[in-house]
């Protein structure tokens, strides 16, 4: 393991990992919780959405709010044991409750759907109960370190603004302490950076932008590298050749598919140097995928050229 | 319309669709022609407003007077369709050679709940006090569903009576096209009329609420309780703030209840159209079926689905040999197989509905004759 590695891991307990929906945000947050595991890091993945990638990714059982193993931990390689677990609003609500002694209010709130009320009396009520959620998980030292798979559609702001909100709304009791100790947490470098996921298109760039923007001046949240994913390679080109022993329909075949690689390579690779001048952060690279399908050996692939992309960040 | 003129990878998917077995591909124009409403659902990312945009314009190069009701447009979009400051109401998009009309505008979800509660208060002294009231305003902003609620509204609005910005009334539109916003299944949207009144109606916050004209004094002990463990945990301030809402809003239940059914009975109608959009790519395959099966289960069924983002097909191409250059081109000849079969799952609820398959484009759109083209892809593929 490199030392730029090693360093990555230990600059922050907690990795959010933030995008629009669409741009491999699911993977890249597995691929990171892989790739902190094979440092040796007991790392757990947390999902917000009940969504049914990571399980199909890891070919386990959908993830619940109990955690699960998601990839053993293997001695002889140093990896340690990679864990998934979801956390929705409502099982947060109640075990919050229940921590408070209100457990019987809980049950109540619920069944006569008055939680419905308090959610809509208070906005964000139900993200910062997930974040407090999850800085209870990273303060124990059951792991070494979280990964935190945003909600999808845009919605990583609004989601990590929810103490924000709810500071201003609620002036005193046990919400407002929460929110004051998730704000910390989010405000703590040392703890909490968020990685930004995007592709190498136009409006996804633009939008991350404006995000990272608002998590920085709003939020406060310090930001980590940004992964761009689904980069082609550069395309070579045909020998003169092998391009005249071709029949001429094959000839125009090939002539248009490579025409469309190099189209799309000089469109990323112009997306690319637009985002390293509006964003000032280091980049880590992803391959374009052939395959649609995200198994346990593309996470572990992908995570091992994050490893490689993160070994070879320049160090301050 | 510009229909099989023009050649491109796009013009030769019915082989290899042929191999993958995808059903009907190649009639999806004819959904937009009967259609009255369109609705575009699917997750986001999948260019549903684009896809919107240019459902809007085929019908517009029809010659029918067409109006896109858009959630949230990234600027490229607006900027394409000449319209940077679209408001709550439609405005004109400027369309030369256009035998029909394109009008565009974008859902502002505030605005249109506020007009709602004007609509449905005995006074204005009532709708004031709603209005201001902070729990209102948590409603009309993040109350999940309420975007989609008030799509549905405003879409009940322009069918029956659209306005333009400066309140003139229009003349009636012949194609409505709704890009819904991101909801995770079609429930959310239908539902989402039903869920404020169904708030409306909470009996135990009902319950709670009868007895404070006379003074929290007479509240029962067991409501006590829940009021203070409620008040407990967001505050007394915000608990009064949703009392108070609750008390202005009393006698207004009944109208929003029959305006919410008649929103609904809107979306049942046979010339509403629902549009599945989608990508290749895993996830928003899954979340389009969900969405189909969720429209199968409300008794509604799927029109149309477009595929946007499919890799192009050029033909017929050599073996590799080795050499790095073909064995690019023979990669996303894969690709492109890969996008076809990742279809597969949608023919279990696409029924007898056309697929559209759009391909990907090697870059983004920047103006009104690409979104155009756009259109033409998707009305001929």
């Amino acid at each position: 393991m490199s030392e730029q590695l090693s360093e990555f891991f230990a600059s922050s307990k907690l990795f959010i990992v933030a995008g629009k929906g669409g741009v491999g945000k699911t993977t890249v947050a597995a691929s990171l919780a892989r790739l902190a595991t094979t440092c040796g890091l007991r790392t757990l993945l947390v999902d917000v959405e009940r969504k049914r990638g990571i399980a199909a990714a890891f070919e386990v059982a959908e993830l619940a709010y109990d955690e699960r193993t998601l990839i053993s931990a293997d001695p002889s390689t140093g990896t340690a044991e990679l864990l998934g677990r979801t956390i929705t609003p409502d099982d947060a609500l109640v075990e919050w409750l229940a921590d408070h002694g209100l457990r019987r209010l809980g049950d109540r709130m619920v069944s006569t759907g008055l939680v419905d009320i308090i959610a809509t009396a208070t906005p964000g009520i139900r993200d910062l109960l997930v974040l407090g959620k999850v800085k209870q998980l990273v303060a124990g030292d059951t792991y070494d370190l979280v990964v935190l798979d945003t909600p999808a559609s845009g919605h990583a702001v609004s989601f990590l603004r929810s103490p924000l909100g709810l500071a201003e709304a609620v002036r005193s009791g046990p919400i407002r302490r929460q929110a004051d100790e998730v704000l910390r947490m989010l405000h703590d470098a040392k703890r909490t950076q968020v990685v930004l996921v995007t592709l190498a298109e136009e409006t996804p760039i633009n939008e991350l932008a404006e995000t990272a923007y608002q998590l920085e001046e709003t939020v406060g949240v310090a930001l980590g590298p940004i992964v761009v994913n689904a980069l082609v390679e550069p395309v070579p080109s045909l020998p003169a050749s092998c391009r005249e022993g071709l029949s001429s329909s094959e000839r125009a075949a090939v002539d248009a598919a490579l025409a469309f690689e190099r189209a799309r390579y000089d469109f990323q690779t112009a997306q690319r140097e637009r985002l390293a001048k509006l964003l000032p952060l280091p980049q880590l690279h992803l391959p374009e995928q052939v395959g649609l399908t995200i198994d346990r050996a593309c996470i572990i692939s992908f995570a091992n050229v994050l490893g490689e992309a993160i070994s070879g960040l320049e160090t301050d | 319309m510009a229909r099989k003129s023009a050649k491109g990878p796009s013009d030769q998917p019915t082989d290899a669709a042929a191999s993958y077995a995808l059903p009907n591909v190649g009639s999806f124009g004819s959904v937009v022609r009967r259609s009255r409403i369109i609705l575009c659902c699917g997750t986001g990312g999948v260019g549903k407003t684009t896809t919107a945009a240019a459902l809007a314009l085929a019908g517009a190069q029809d010659g029918r007077r067409c109006v896109v009701v858009t959630i949230d447009p990234a600027k490229r979009l607006a900027d394409a369709l000449g319209l940077a400051g679209l408001t709550n109401h439609p405005a004109r998009v400027d369309l030369p050679d256009v035998p029909g009309e394109v009008w565009a505008m974008m859902l502002d979800t505030k605005a249109t709940f506020d007009d709602l509660v004007r609509r449905h208060a005995p006074s204005v002294e009532q709708a004031e006090r709603i209005l201001v009231n902070p729990f209102y305003k948590n409603i009309s902003g993040a109350l999940g569903g309420t975007q989609e609620y008030m799509a549905t509204e405003k879409l009940y609005e322009l069918v029956n009576e659209p306005v333009d910005a400066d309140g003139q009334p229009l003349l009636p539109f012949d194609l409505i096209v709704v890009d819904t916003p991101p909801t995770r299944n079609a429930l959310d949207f239908i539902s989402a009329p039903l869920r404020l009144t169904r708030l409306l109606d909470n009996r135990v916050f009902r319950a709670l609420m009868a007895p404070a004209r006379g003074g929290l004094r007479v509240f029962g002990t067991a409501s006590q309780l829940v009021l203070r463990g409620v008040g407990k945990i967001i505050g007394g301030e915000v608990l009064a703030d949703a009392v108070g809402f609750f008390q202005s809003f009393e006698g207004m239940e009944t109208g929003f209840r029959e305006r919410a059914q008649a929103v609904l009975a809107l979306l049942k109608e046979p010339s509403t159209a629902w549009i599945l959009i989608t990508t290749p790519r895993r996830e928003a395959v899954e979340e389009a079926v969900f969405f189909g099966t969720e429209l199968l289960s409300h008794g509604l069924h799927v029109s149309g689905l477009v595929a946007n983002r499919m890799y192009p097909e050029f033909g017929l191409l050599p073996d590799a040999k080795g050499v790095p250059a073909l064995a690019r081109a023979q990669r996303g000849a894969t690709l492109a197989a890969s996008h076809r079969g990742a279809l597969q799952p949608l023919a279990a609820v696409s029924g007898e509905a056309p697929w559209a398959l759009v391909p990907l484009a090697d870059h983004d759109l920047h103006d009104l004759k690409e979104l155009l083209n756009f259109a033409r892809l998707t009305m001929t593929t």
